[in-house]
């Protein structure tokens, strides 16, 4: 990232050698005081919305406070949620089926986006055109167009059932993709995969547009070959935009909600039941306030490092 | 070898064709529900439901507006004879509940659920506008104590997973009686949209330099002036493009609105898995009502296409 150079420039000259009391007359407010101003009701509306909320978080989570029961005594029961829950199986559980569908999503959508945009990098006659209708399902609300997949995977009556059945000659009413134990974790990783493979298509395709032709050329007079191009060259230097990607997306998926929530709630029984999910069924439903605000505060200190190291990746590319 | 230098770089004939195929085989593929949406929002309920499942509108089915006609009205079941005795249908959605011996005894919530929707995506996104413009103004131009980090947190306030706001913001508004209100909704929605238009609007605020500012005010022109009349407009393009994100985040946005809005406040998307007719959800009417709810946003991702990529890295790739 180009760091910007200090505020030397004629005006500011111009304002240092003017007297002060002119200069505040001719040059209105001072440009501190401007930056402050501008500054301020953005930072105070996320003080009042985002951290004044996790500080109070934290401080719920040492508690047994239950927000169903606004009147009851509230007790401090110290680290006691933080132990239960990282001591419970159960949580652990739910943590692998999160990494399960962060895993395969990323890995999906990474291998079929990444073809995509080396694909549509050939500038084939209107790949701009096929490019923004296969953009199309990442801009949609995931929670409208999840709902409506769960019609599409109805056993007998179901589009995907039924094409299904049509590519590979099963039973279109023998398998249920959403009250199948075994197949119901997949169903969310396809809706998943559809829905998010353009965005990272989207990334790679910039990434692949940032290499510069004199270096194929160069590979071309050393008589590389096209697989040794693509290992040395093309991939290397896509490597910081495919990173960006991936951690975007494993950021949004760690804490994926909506999507999953309409598809199967978490069901059946607990099979996709992520992160996120578990974390409202005991914040909303069991209304164990103090223990899901632990659990919130854990997920918190995971995303912040996450995000940590996602900064720092977009300053990489930034710098291309 | 080619005489042609341009053809090092320029992929063969061949690789062209076969990659258009795949890119196009993919993206029919991948539209296939889309299209089902909109199939469906013309199909009568047992059209929906039927095995094997009906493509082509006038030679599999007939198409019919009662999708429509059940998103938009709430229906009561009756007797034939009571129907018989009625005067004459008024037409339109009057016949159609008629034909199923219904009769439409009212309005649905889909409109005023649109109707939140759209006061709380705009509400929220002029807010983060206003907001995020001066904020990036101030961080492009002027030198800010901690500017990296108040710029880190600005993002991570967008990172947190929405089900852990909830539970504090849930807490909060039902002390301020802003639980289930637009004005609460507008807020937390500007709260996460306001980090993204920091972000992408400062990327576009430092591209405009600033000796034009300078310029301005060598002639005379307070910083107020000059970030008025010479940065805003230079500034148009991409605050629309900003305005178009964060309006496309507040219309899809789901897990706030499931968890802290209920009735009056309540926006479309969890309104729209809860259309249900009789006997389990009806179909056509769901897709009716997702298919209005897409639209706008068809409309503005062909409008942004542009500007996308930056959209989505937070303004860090920009071409």
């Amino acid at each position: 990232m180009n760091q910007m150079p200090s505020f030397d420039s004629i005006s500011t000259r111009a304002a240092a050698a003017t007297p002060v009391r002119i200069a505040a007359r001719v040059r209105g407010l001072s440009d501190t005081a401007i930056a402050w101003l501008f500054i301020t009701p953005t930072m105070l509306l996320l003080l009042a919305i985002n951290l004044f909320p996790l500080i109070w978080t934290i401080q719920l989570s040492f508690t047994n406070y239950r927000a169903n029961r606004p009147n009851a005594p509230v007790r401090n029961v110290g680290l006691e949620h933080y132990q239960t829950i990282l001591t419970d199986p159960d949580i652990w559980a739910r943590m692998q089926a999160t990494a399960h569908f962060v895993f395969w999503t990323i890995l999906l959508q990474t291998v079929i986006g990444f073809a995509l945009a080396y694909l549509i990098d050939r500038k084939f006659r209107g790949h701009g055109f096929w490019t923004t209708l296969i953009l199309i399902p990442m801009m949609l609300s995931p929670a409208v167009v999840g709902n409506f997949w769960t019609f599409l995977y109805q056993p007998q009556i179901g589009l995907f059932n039924y094409l299904v059945s049509f590519v590979s000659g099963v039973e279109p009413a023998s398998f249920q993709m959403l009250g199948d134990v075994s197949l119901s974790p997949w169903a969310i990783i396809i809706v998943d995969t559809w829905m998010w493979t353009p965005y990272v298509m989207l990334i790679c395709l910039a990434g692949l547009r940032s290499i510069p032709d004199y270096i194929y050329e160069a590979a071309e007079v050393d008589r590389a070959s096209n697989w040794r191009q693509f290992v040395s060259i093309t991939l290397p230097m896509c490597l910081p935009f495919i990173m960006l990607a991936v951690l975007f997306r494993g950021i949004e998926n760690f804490k994926m909600f909506d999507l999953v929530n309409l598809l199967t709630a978490g069901g059946p029984g607990s099979t996709t039941e992520l992160a996120s999910i578990t974390l409202k069924r005991a914040a909303f439903e069991a209304w164990r306030t103090g223990y899901s605000s632990a659990f919130a505060v854990i997920m918190f200190v995971m995303i912040f490092g996450l995000a940590n190291i996602y900064v720092k990746a977009l300053n990489q590319v930034k710098a291309r | 070898m080619s005489a042609n230098a341009h053809s090092v770089v320029e992929p063969s004939a061949g690789a062209k064709l076969a990659a258009s195929v795949l890119v196009i085989l993919y993206a029919c593929v991948a539209l296939i529900p889309l299209l089902w949406i909109g199939l469906t929002s013309i199909k009568s309920p047992p059209d929906s439901i039927a095995y094997p499942p009906k493509v082509v509108p006038f030679v599999h089915f007939t198409p019919t507006a009662e999708g429509f006609c059940n998103l938009f009205t709430t229906r009561s079941r009756q007797t034939p004879d009571y129907i018989a005795g009625l005067p004459p249908s008024t037409g339109g959605c009057d016949e159609v509940a008629r034909s199923r011996n219904m009769v439409v005894v009212g309005a649905s919530n889909y409109v005023p659920r649109f109707v939140n929707s759209l006061i709380i995506a705009f509400g929220s996104t002029a807010l983060s506008i206003v907001l995020g413009t001066a904020a990036a103004y101030a961080f492009s131009r002027f030198r800010v104590p901690l500017k990296d980090d108040l710029m880190f947190f600005i993002l991570s306030t967008r990172m947190m997973p929405p089900i852990a706001v909830a539970i504090p913001v849930f807490l909060m508004y039902r002390e301020l009686g802003l639980s289930d209100t637009r004005l609460g909704m507008i807020l937390l929605y500007t709260s996460v949209n306001v980090s993204l238009a920091v972000w992408l609007l400062k990327g576009f605020i430092d591209e405009i330099p600033r000796e034009y500012e300078e310029a301005a005010m060598i002639d005379g022109y307070t910083r107020l002036q000059a970030f008025w009349k010479v940065v805003l407009p230079q500034a148009t393009t991409g605050i629309v493009a900003t305005a178009i994100f964060c309006l496309i985040f507040a219309w899809n946005e789901y897990a706030f609105a499931v968890l802290l809005t209920s009735g009056a406040a309540q926006t479309a998307p969890p309104f729209i898995p809860i259309i249900i007719g009789e006997g389990g959800q009806d179909w056509p009417a769901v897709a009716a009502g997702t298919a209005l709810f897409l639209l706008p946003i068809l409309v503005f991702t062909v409008l942004l296409r542009k500007h996308l990529l930056r959209g989505i890295t937070f303004g860090a790739v920009r071409k």
